[in-house]
């Protein structure tokens, strides 16, 4: 049953990722990056990968996509213009294809996994696989964990840095402005008389 | 490993019924619906008018900063779970080492609030 799961989700997987490459439409390609990115939460989920295959749920469907999808929005390219240099780029684009598979192959094969790593198992041991990611991270790789902490720091400065702009002319509300006014400050009351205006 | 694949089973039956469902839907609109199709059934439709521009077109870039601002407390919520759950064995190492992280972000926090990247103009 677990490989018959497996085959699905990696199947569903590879399948909307060649949609994802070939679809005449980028917004549909985001779309079908979400389904990649589902099946391939699937796939960690039958490796026992718990939380990680939740956290990919959450962080890349629910924040990733949506910044591809801003990206693909907010790019005003002509798409159409661009495939007319099909042609014209496919021998670069092939070698740097084949650049790619030969350096992944070379890597699957020379993988060297510790032994130790595929007999800590969380589920032999009874501790849950986020308890066992939880107990290696902020202790032993504490260096990593500072330095991903750094990284989204300067994400974040960066971001507003690049991003944030301050126009004039804006209204905003003054909460403190509004709050602090007086009666006597806006209002006069005045008796008047009939048939007489207020000049 | 068999017994946390069993914990998720409601959620795989849920996904079956969601996509068998789907398809019936799908399937019956198009055998039983009426289909006349007609070029100006699939044309871009405004208010009655023809449309004034492309659907993509430049907008404003804050909303994107929203969206990156979101993903960075994502991710450092990310970080919470797992030391939550372990923090009775890790120590009071483990939890100044988040207290560290949390204070990185916090500066960065700061600054974003000081800079009102967060207010809406």
């Amino acid at each position: 049953m677990v490989e018959f799961l497996f085959y699905i989700f990696a199947g569903l997987m590879v399948l909307s990722a060649i949609v994802v490459v070939t679809a005449r439409n980028p917004v549909h390609s985001v779309l079908w990056l979400i389904v990649a990115f589902l099946n391939a939460s699937g796939v960690f989920m039958l490796a026992g990968a718990e939380f990680l295959a939740l956290i990919l749920a959450i962080v890349y469907v629910g924040a990733v996509a949506v910044l591809f999808l801003f990206v693909v929005m907010m790019l005003d390219v002509d798409f159409e213009q661009l495939r007319g240099n099909f042609k014209k780029n496919l021998p670069a684009g092939v070698a740097l294809g084949i650049l790619l598979m030969v350096e992944l192959v070379m890597l699957s094969l020379s993988w060297r996994v510790v032994p130790a790593v595929t007999t800590a198992s969380s589920s032999d041991t009874g501790v849950t696989n986020t308890e066992a990611l939880g107990r290696v991270l902020y202790t032993d790789y504490i260096v990593a964990f500072q330095g991903a902490g750094l990284v989204l720091l300067v994400a974040m400065i960066g971001a507003i840095v690049l991003t944030l702009r301050k126009r004039d002319g804006v209204r905003k509300q003054n909460i403190g402005v509004q709050v602090g006014r007086k009666i006597s400050e806006t209002l006069e009351i005045r008796s008047v008389k009939s048939g007489e205006g207020i000049s | 490993m068999e017994q946390l694949l069993q914990s998720y089973l409601p959620i795989l039956v849920f996904l079956g019924v969601a996509t068998v469902l789907a398809g019936v839907f799908i399937a019956l609109s198009l055998l039983a619906g009426a289909s006349r199709p007609d070029a100006e059934k699939l044309s871009p439709y405004e208010c009655g008018f023809e449309a004034f521009s492309d659907a993509r077109k430049k907008f404003d870039v804050r909303f994107y900063l929203v969206a990156i601002l979101f993903i960075i407390f994502d991710l450092e919520v990310a970080f919470l779970f797992p030391w939550a759950i372990s923090l009775g064995t890790i120590g009071e190492y483990g939890f100044w080492s988040m207290m560290g992280f949390l204070g990185v972000l916090t500066i960065g926090f700061i600054y974003e609030w000081n800079k009102g990247a967060l207010e809406w103009e």
